[in-house]
């Protein structure tokens, strides 16, 4: 089994009219025996970005708090709150740095621009971005999870629209996978500030 | 040949299917030193043809089927180009009562749920049933083929088969097919003239008698659950609860075992499918239990 398997996740970033959403499962496993149903893989970096870390925990938890290092140094040094795009760039050259022994982890960073339009993008465990305007998807169910956000996506959602959209496009997705599910966390991050809820899922 | 020299007593052969005593009876084919001995099946044995699965024609068969077609638990078939479903919890306990038989739906192949209505239950006849764990296909085929062998017999003798006879002519089965990769943990269960009995056979040939067992991957989760509220005495409603907990806890902590939990009550007049239950709905069931017994110790102390 793939070492980026080993905890379990599912992770889809989406975006909407003036607002972007960020979707998550709850469980922590070692391989398949389940050990937490409240584990964190979406990270608020500030009130306008999250980050999302799909793979190995250890590797989740060590690059939030370093994460959360670099984001304050900077906001102390420039006096201003980071972009989405230099995130992007920052955490894509956190990984490559680590080239030869990389962290575990496929990121998904969803937030606002200085502009207040969408940025949502990912990348894969050694700093290789990709962006996408409509949804982007990280974990053990990548799959399911974009056959879920191609079905239900639409352009130009409002807020309650694409809080639903995320809950049932992840609902539907870990529902079929075995290493991530039982419930899940949405975030909806607008201009006006972020909605935060947490899903029921199937206990199984 | 075929035939012409078995035993004058009819119906006594039969329990010597899938030995090597009745394939020697029967005159097994010796041009094929490579196949140790032929498995069993009336049926063609009758049509007076080779009974045995058609094996790859190799120096060493056995070997050859257990290196690409075996279906092993975890990632053991990983090097495979076939892979198969696999991952359970299976239960099955014998008390005052009589037997519990308690399973889950799920079938999984690698992390992908591929089904969760699957019936892991095997009814072979109205008093015997069967557990399906490991792969499906060898459980299903070869749970159908002792259903065929306790009918004969049953047509022979004029009496049912007991479960002893029976798990024996499974684990005979499987003991023909020692080494070729099968993979079946299953449970025999049921009500014969010495009363209600439990057999755990496997594609080791392991044959084992018991109170209780639990098989799959979520089993280590259920025997934590019996062990620790397992009693001869249950009454059958208490049983019952306990069949479905067991296999609640399991679907709870192990990934590869969920959905819907199907209960059978084997009694002296055979077997009683009881419910199926989406464990899910369980869940939160437990959950309001536990809240109110909370509430009760809240209130009382």
């Amino acid at each position: 089994m793939s070492i980026l398997a080993y905890n379990g996740a599912a992770i889809i970033g989406m975006s909407g009219k003036d607002c972007v959403g960020i979707a998550s499962d709850n469980r922590l496993g070692i391989q398949y025996e389940t050990v937490a149903m409240d584990f964190k893989k979406v990270f608020k970096m500030n009130d306008r970005l999250f980050v999302g870390l799909a793979g190995l925990a250890t590797d989740v938890q060590t690059l939030d708090q370093l994460l959360r290092f670099r984001m304050n140094l900077y906001e102390l040094r420039e006096e201003r709150t980071m972009s989405p795009q230099v995130f992007t760039n920052l955490l894509s050259n956190m990984l490559y740095e680590k080239r030869f022994g990389p962290y575990f982890c496929e990121p998904v960073i969803a937030g606002l621009d200085e502009k207040g339009q969408p940025h949502l993008s990912t990348m894969d465990l050694i700093g290789a971005i990709s962006s996408a305007k409509d949804f982007v998807v990280a974990g053990t169910c990548e799959g399911n999870l974009y056959g879920m956000c191609e079905t239900l996506y639409k352009p130009d959602m409002d807020q309650e629209t694409l809080f639903e959209t995320l809950a049932q496009a992840l609902l539907a997705s870990v529902d079929r996978d075995a290493l991530s599910g039982w419930g899940g966390v949405v975030h909806i991050i607008t201009k006006d500030g972020v909605i935060s809820r947490e899903l029921k899922g199937r206990q199984d | 040949m075929f035939g012409s020299s078995s035993s004058s007593i009819i119906g006594n052969d039969i329990l010597d299917i899938g030995s090597r005593k009745f394939d020697h009876r029967h005159g097994a084919d010796d041009n094929n030193n490579m196949i140790p001995y032929a498995p069993p099946s009336l049926l063609l044995d009758s049509l007076n043809e080779h009974d045995r699965f058609e094996v790859p024609n190799v120096a060493d068969p056995a070997h050859f089927c257990r290196t690409n077609f075996a279906s092993t638990c975890g990632g053991g078939d990983s090097h495979q180009t076939v892979k198969f479903a696999k991952g359970t919890t299976t239960l099955a306990f014998k008390f005052d009562g009589g037997i519990i038989v308690s399973v889950d739906s799920r079938s999984t192949m690698g992390a992908y749920i591929a089904s969760g209505t699957v019936k892991k239950v095997i009814e072979i006849n109205p008093f015997l049933l069967g557990t399906m764990a490991g792969g499906a296909a060898d459980c299903s085929y070869w749970e159908r083929s002792l259903g065929m062998q306790c009918r004969l017999f049953e047509l022979r003798n004029k009496h049912r088969i007991s479960v002893a006879s029976a798990s024996k002519l499974l684990a005979n089965t499987m003991n023909s097919y020692r080494g070729y990769g099968l993979s079946m943990g299953t449970m025999i269960t049921g009500w014969d003239e010495t009363g209600p009995q439990l057999y755990y056979v496997d594609n080791d040939g392991t044959r084992l008698h018991g109170r209780y067992f639990s098989v799959g991957s979520g089993s280590t989760y259920a025997y934590g659950v019996l062990d620790t509220y397992y009693r001869p005495d249950l009454t059958v409603e208490e049983a019952i609860d306990l069949g479905k907990r067991a296999i609640y806890h399991a679907c709870h902590r192990d990934a590869m075992s969920g959905s819907i939990n199907n209960l059978y009550h084997v009694t002296k007049d055979g077997w009683v499918k009881i419910h199926a239950i989406d464990v899910n709905d369980m869940h939160y069931e437990f959950l309001e239990e536990k809240e109110k017994e909370r509430s009760a110790r809240m209130a009382s102390s």
